[in-house]
């Protein structure tokens, strides 16, 4: 069943009263697409019967999530802060000490969505590795899509709201109508390729700092596991490896150690060693 | 903490206010610079936090930032546009004039929130 004017417009208020962003007739598909889950969720068969219990109960929660839904597919840039500052105040400085002969460094944003990671660590990398240096940043997604659009590097200006500082806009973006591009700086270092981490990866040489961040969450202990492994098999005995803030290696591979990395944590290979663990064997 | 929200939208300042007094801020407003600087001058204690618009009667938000700037009593200030406009060379005058950080009209509750972590003012994670 199809959203009526009316519905439509209920939802509409809301996000408009909630979050200044207007929704216009000929969004229908949009609240549909993005509240189907919601609807399921509550166990109703429609998005009409959803917006109809919605306006019947007006709970403040509910409305968040509507709002939410609606707003919050962006993902933001230097999201949850910390791990860059790590990355720029910690373990650039402990790499570049370790790496005086090859003076390079490779970074692993293994699922980069739609690019803010990988364009962010650019950005950070930009400002604290000398000129000698060479970095190189290898972005993956098991999206199509959201790799063309992250290899694309333009984005709207709600995007471009999202945790990305106003100096660092202004520094490394260009207006491109109504939305932003990188700059060809940013964007040189990085390399997309599609991949995907559930199943055995490419060979490739070793990343000295590995962001897997808000992927575990979705998979199973097990499923888990097999990632882990072939993700650290792809990390640099002394390197580096962030989780999201929400996740943990510990009860799922103890190779590795929760360490301090700048105000937050990252993980790092016991004793640098980098070896399968046991019990856990990739089965390819 | 306080914040004074400064815009000549009353819809505007009410999305604002909820979004601030969502994060723990109590909030003030004014509809414009002039307003918003006659606030000041009578508080006791001046905000930590000032959301300007650029485009208002009277004052400005550009002025309105100019002004604080100048003045040392409002050192303590964090100023953060919120403006529809949106060119580059936009963003650097109000960084220039000694804005700290800038968000473009429309923004989603989020953007506020993301860009008050990176100023210090909420912790990351916060939710409004």
């Amino acid at each position: 069943m199809s959203l009526t004017a009316q519905e439509f417009a209920y939802i509409s208020g809301l996000v408009r009263r909630d979050s200044a962003i207007v929704l216009d007739t000929g969004k229908e598909y949009l609240v549909e697409a993005r509240l189907l889950p919601l609807a399921r969720q509550s166990g109703l068969p429609s998005v009409s019967e959803f917006v109809s219990r919605a306006q019947q109960r007006p709970e403040p929660d509910l409305h968040r999530k509507i709002v939410d839904a609606l707003t919050t597919n962006e993902t933001s840039w230097f999201r949850d802060g910390e791990p860059f500052a790590a990355l720029a105040t910690t373990i650039v400085p402990d790499l570049m000490a370790r790496r005086t002969g090859a003076r390079n460094l490779r970074i692993w944003s293994a699922a980069c969505s739609s690019g803010q990671e990988p364009y962010t660590i650019s950005m950070v990398l930009g400002d604290i590795v000398p000129a000698a240096w060479n970095y190189e940043i290898v972005a993956t997604d098991i999206s199509t899509e959201m790799l063309t659009r992250a290899e694309a590097g333009c984005y709207s200006q709600l995007e471009v709201n999202r945790g990305l500082p106003a100096n660092m806009l202004v520094r490394h973006f260009e207006r491109d109508g109504a939305n932003w591009r990188v700059s060809p700086a940013l964007r040189k270092p990085i390399t997309f390729k599609r991949m995907n981490l559930a199943a055995p990866l490419p060979v490739l040489p070793q990343f000295d700092v590995i962001f897997l961040r808000n992927v575990l969450i979705y998979f199973d202990v097990e499923t888990k596991r097999s990632v882990l492994q072939r993700v650290s098999s792809l990390l640099r005995p002394d390197g580096w490896l962030f989780l999201g803030a929400a996740e943990t290696t510990l009860g799922i591979d103890d190779r590795f150690e929760r360490v301090p990395a700048g105000r937050t944590s990252a993980y790092r290979l016991r004793d640098g060693k980098n070896t399968a663990p046991t019990g856990a064997q990739e089965k390819g | 903490m306080h914040a004074m929200v400064i815009d000549d939208s009353r819809a505007m300042r009410l999305i604002l206010k909820r979004i601030a007094g969502q994060l723990g801020f109590e909030v003030s407003e004014a509809a414009n610079g002039k307003e918003a600087l006659d606030l000041l001058a009578a508080a006791d204690n001046p905000p930590e936090l000032a959301l300007v618009d650029w485009n208002m009667p009277e004052m400005n938000g550009l002025e309105f930032v100019t002004a604080v700037r100048a003045d040392p009593r409002y050192r303590g200030i964090t100023l953060m546009m919120v403006t529809t406009e949106g060119e580059q060379s936009q963003i650097v005058r109000a960084l220039a004039a000694g804005a700290h950080e800038y968000v473009i009209k429309p923004f989603t509750p989020d953007a506020i929130v993301e860009k008050l972590a990176l100023l210090g003012l909420v912790p990351n994670g916060a939710v409004a």
